[in-house]
């Protein structure tokens, strides 16, 4: 197995992926687990080999001529991430097989979220930039189709619509930013960058390329004031939120950031922007939790803190951060997969997840409320989980920051108060307190519901406890990679003695408890309504303003260019045809008119004289009819000027054509209204202007083209290869199948597009019209 | 409109045109022909049948829908495209074999597979086109 097999595997099983759901039913979600585990098993391979020290490359040539190679290279923290995707992703199969269940659209689901693990592995593995940016638009496809899953809601459709363009033209300004930065560079490969940080941070295009990697890496993880699209993003089913939208997609952004760190990072532009970002989204983030009531909702804002604390440590670059970076991923992962399955199991056993309408649950779902209460334990950042390591790490880091260090350790310890509120509400109202009676009978769900939240919050012990299982083997690498520094180290134990750190998490803790205990009365304040109006709701209202502002562009201009009337569509095409070809041409060229009219023979003569006569009986024509009648004897004159010339091929093409075309315009023209009634006086003299102007251009196109010396490389090179090459004698033939085949591929995708176009006008526009009448009527 | 001249004729020409369009289409390596003329003589043997004998009958007697015709035009010559790529070379580039059949060396490739492409796409497109607006008048 190699790693492109690795990814290819995971793409190829998401085709199956519907079959499965059909034929294996109830145990297609454990079917197809067995795929991730599969990978997750073979990566985990890897890692004697990469906590040894070294690292794997692996390229496949693609483009050659641009650099742009399929190449791959794992390191700690690709590792890492692949384990996660995979490891997650193992759980997430079973999970979504359980909650989905009798879901006719089960099959769609797995194709998608397979499609989804296939991408994200290929982001967090992929070394050529080129490859990473297609992978990571794939997860915005992929994440689209997710979100949209109940596409018969609105809701869902319009979010879906939302992640997709957010994170869509991220993407774009990051694509911008990586050609840059392969300019900058002369490489497209990320391992190839690391060694050139210096150059990178001294060329004046710096800033701007940084901006616009940014922008990418912003967008995806829901940094503010992108920030709105991950709540929006909970419209997906459960499953989908518990993968996509909390361990692995939000992560790429964050991922990217880490990936490229040792070339970007270490400016004074990185620090502030990145660390200044980051801190203001997990503030944000996380008092926006508090200020709602649905457990999916509350996990999103928590996430979005988390991803803010990432971009925050990373931005500082040093080393406690980057090991609060790596920590702090993979508790991130352990604790928030598992507290949005249970979420989801909440919800699909009592039929709602609003905390409000739900207490109890402990007796009736004794799995679910246990794993539930030990990842949210992890999440508050408690002793003895993981997620306790990752905190203590991450206000270790903020204490010791090089820029504002007390503003950041404020802004860590407020943001962490909320966190420990938001651990109670999702661990405590659900499952503690009186029973509630709501209609539905309440019932354990089945194991596939949760053994994923089992496995992945007893993790969260187990690294807590344990913290030597993970720390030599996986976290210092990936931390390494991060800082650029293969020799970094990374110890991790649950106990540092009374320090700094451990008295900031007392007092978090004390707070986050107060905060909880009055959270009723707080959450419906005035005050902290507001606060979600303008932090939550406010970049949202602007998205959609921006939104609505363009497509209202779009329909002023297309009503304007577009009007429904063919002649004016033509002469907007003439008009500009004429103005902007004949600017050129005046400007730009010397037109030097050398027209030798010596050597032309009188047939020649003849057939030019028969098409311009023919054009003007065309023009003049009283009826439909004989216009194209007129057009038709123009035509097959130029047929015979092909012929003339030698170009057969042609004058069979053009013949043809114009058959057809009398044909087509023959069943056209009932539909035309007459031409009397179309044409007054003013518009004939503007028409025929704008006709004579254009066909004087061309005809000083077509003269200036012949004082242009002709360069013959091209066509003695087609008449020398076209039999020895490709075993043909028509060149035209074989230029047209052979050489430039893929321009011809480029042509019929073109026909075929068109024919769908004229095929929905003459199907669709006439019913579409009759409706219209019928509201007039 | 129906016509018993244009009937009697189109009887004898439909065969004609298309066994011509054939002919033009593996006449087109190495003469003046190819997929794209050949499918437009083939395109023309159906629209001069729909115009005698109704869009009815003739979809019956081209047993595919156009649109699917256009489909499969696609999907030929992307196939032609992949086989390249699985032949090792860059997308497109013609492989060739070069079996003897009746005692004279045939020259068979992926350009072949790519024209009939080509081929398909043109009819499919030409008569989807046409046969719906014939289809409208009535």
């Amino acid at each position: 197995m190699t790693i492109l097999f690795s990814v290819l595997l995971i793409f190829a099983v998401a085709f199956v992926g519907p079959m499965a759901a059909k034929y294996l039913k109830n145990y297609s979600g454990w079917a197809l687990s067995l795929v991730p585990l599969t990978v997750f098993l073979w990566f985990t391979g890897f890692i004697p080999e990469i906590s040894g020290g070294s690292v794997i490359n692996e390229s496949y040539v693609w483009v050659s001529y641009l650099g742009i190679n399929m190449s791959f290279y794992l390191d700690g923290l690709s590792l890492m991430f692949a384990l996660i995707v995979t490891g997650v992703g193992t759980f997430i199969m079973i999970y979504g097989g359980g909650y989905l269940g009798s879901d006719p659209n089960l099959g769609r689901f797995y194709f998608s979220v397979l499609l989804f693990m296939g991408s994200m592995l290929g982001v967090v593995l992929a070394d050529n930039i080129i490859a990473l940016f297609i992978f990571w638009e794939l997860t915005s496809i992929s994440s689209y189709l997710l979100i949209g899953y109940k596409h018969n809601k609105e809701d869902s459709r319009k979010s879906a619509l939302q992640a997709l363009l957010v994170t869509g033209s991220g993407g774009l300004a990051m694509l911008a930013g990586f050609i840059l930065l392969a300019i900058m560079t002369g490489t497209m490969e990320i391992s190839e960058m690391f060694t050139q940080s210096g150059i990178v941070s001294e060329h004046p295009w710096y800033l701007g390329m940084l901006i616009l990697v940014l922008i990418g890496a912003f967008t995806k993880s829901a940094q503010f004031p992108f920030h709105f699209w991950l709540p929006g993003a909970m419209a997906a089913p459960t499953p989908v939120s518990a993968y996509l939208h909390s361990a692995t997609m939000v992560k790429a952004g964050v991922y990217l950031l880490a990936r490229l760190s040792p070339v970007l990072s270490g400016t004074i532009e990185w620090t502030y922007i990145v660390t200044l970002f980051g801190a203001v989204t997990m503030l944000i983030g996380a008092w926006l939790a508090l200020a709602h009531t649905d457990l999916k909702k509350i996990l999103a804002y928590s996430t979005v803190m988390a991803l803010g604390t990432l971009t925050m440590l990373l931005g500082m670059g040093h080393e406690y951060a980057v090991k609060a970076v790596a920590v702090f991923i993979l508790g991130h992962s352990l604790y928030k997969g598992a507290l949005f399955m249970v979420a989801g199991t909440v919800d699909h056993e009592a039929g709602t997840r609003d905390v409000r309408f739900i207490s109890g649950l402990r007796k009736t779902m004794p799995f679910t409320a246990t794993f539930g209460c030990i990842a949210a334990l992890s999440m508050a950042g408690l002793a003895p989980l993981l997620g306790f390591i990752g905190k203590e790490l991450v206000y270790e880091a903020a204490l010791s920051a090089s820029v504002f260090p007390l503003f950041l350790i404020t802004a860590a310890v407020v943001s962490n108060i909320a966190v420990v509120a938001s651990s109670g509400i999702v661990a405590i109202r659900p499952f503690f307190g009186e029973y509630k009676e709501h209609g539905k009978q309440v019932h354990e769900a089945p194991v596939s519901m949760w053994i994923g939240p089992a496995f992945l919050s007893v993790l969260s012990i187990v690294f807590g406890v344990l913290p030597f299982l993970i720390d030599g083997s996986i976290i210092s690498k990936a931390a390494a990679s991060i800082a650029g520094t293969p020799e970094l180290v990374v110890s991790l134990s649950l106990w540092h003695g009374i320090n700094a750190a451990l008295i900031l998490s007392v007092v978090t803790f004390a707070s986050g408890v107060a905060v909880y205990m009055v959270w009723n009365k707080f959450r419906d304040s005035k005050g902290f309504q507001g606060y979600d109006r303008w932090m939550g709701e406010g970049p949202k209202n602007g998205y959609e303003n921006i939104l609505a502002g363009v497509l209202n562009f779009a329909s002023v201009q297309t009503r304007f260019f577009q009007n429904g009337y063919l002649r004016y569509y033509l002469l907007t095409v003439l008009s500009f045809f004429v103005l902007i070809v004949g600017f050129t041409l005046f400007t730009k060229t010397d037109v030097s008119l050398m027209a030798d009219f010596s050597d032309i023979s009188f047939y020649e003569w003849t057939i030019a004289l028969v098409i311009v006569v023919a054009a003007f009986a065309a023009v003049m024509a009283g009826s439909g009819l004989v216009a194209i009648a007129a057009l038709g004897v123009a035509g097959y004159s130029i047929s015979l000027l092909y012929v003339l010339f030698s170009a057969p091929d042609l004058a069979i093409t053009q013949v043809l054509v114009e058959t057809l075309t009398v044909i087509l315009v023959a069943l056209v023209l009932i539909h035309i209204p007459k031409f009397t009634a179309t044409t007054s006086t003013s518009s004939k003299v503007r028409d025929g202007i704008i006709a004579g102007a254009a066909g004087t251009l061309v005809t000083l196109i077509v003269l200036a083209v012949l004082t242009v010396d002709f360069d013959p490389f091209m066509t003695d090179y087609f008449a020398e290869n076209s039999y020895v090459v490709a075993y043909g004698r028509n060149i035209v033939n074989v230029i047209l199948v052979d050489f430039r085949a893929l321009d011809t591929f480029g042509e019929i995708v073109v026909i075929g597009v068109a024919g769908v176009g004229v095929y929905g006008l003459i199907k669709l526009g006439k019913s579409l019209f009759r409706k219209e009448e019928g509201k007039t009527v | 409109m129906k016509s018993v001249i244009l009937q009697t004729a189109t009887r004898l020409l439909f065969p004609l045109l298309l066994i011509f369009s054939v002919f033009l289409f593996f006449r087109g390596h190495n003469e003046p022909g190819g997929g794209f003329i050949g499918g437009l003589v083939g395109a023309a043997a159906f629209v001069l049948f729909a115009v005698a004998f109704g869009t009815e009958i003739t979809r019956k007697l081209l047993r595919m829908d156009p649109r699917v015709m256009v489909g499969w035009g696609l999907f030929f010559a992307l196939l032609s495209g992949i086989m390249s790529m699985m032949a090792g070379d860059s997308f497109f580039t013609g492989q060739w074999v070069f079996p003897i059949l009746f005692g004279s060396e045939l020259h068979v490739g992926t350009p072949l597979i790519f024209d009939i492409g080509v081929y398909l796409v043109v009819v499919g497109f030409t008569l989807a086109v046409i046969f719906a607006l014939e289809e409208e008048d009535n």
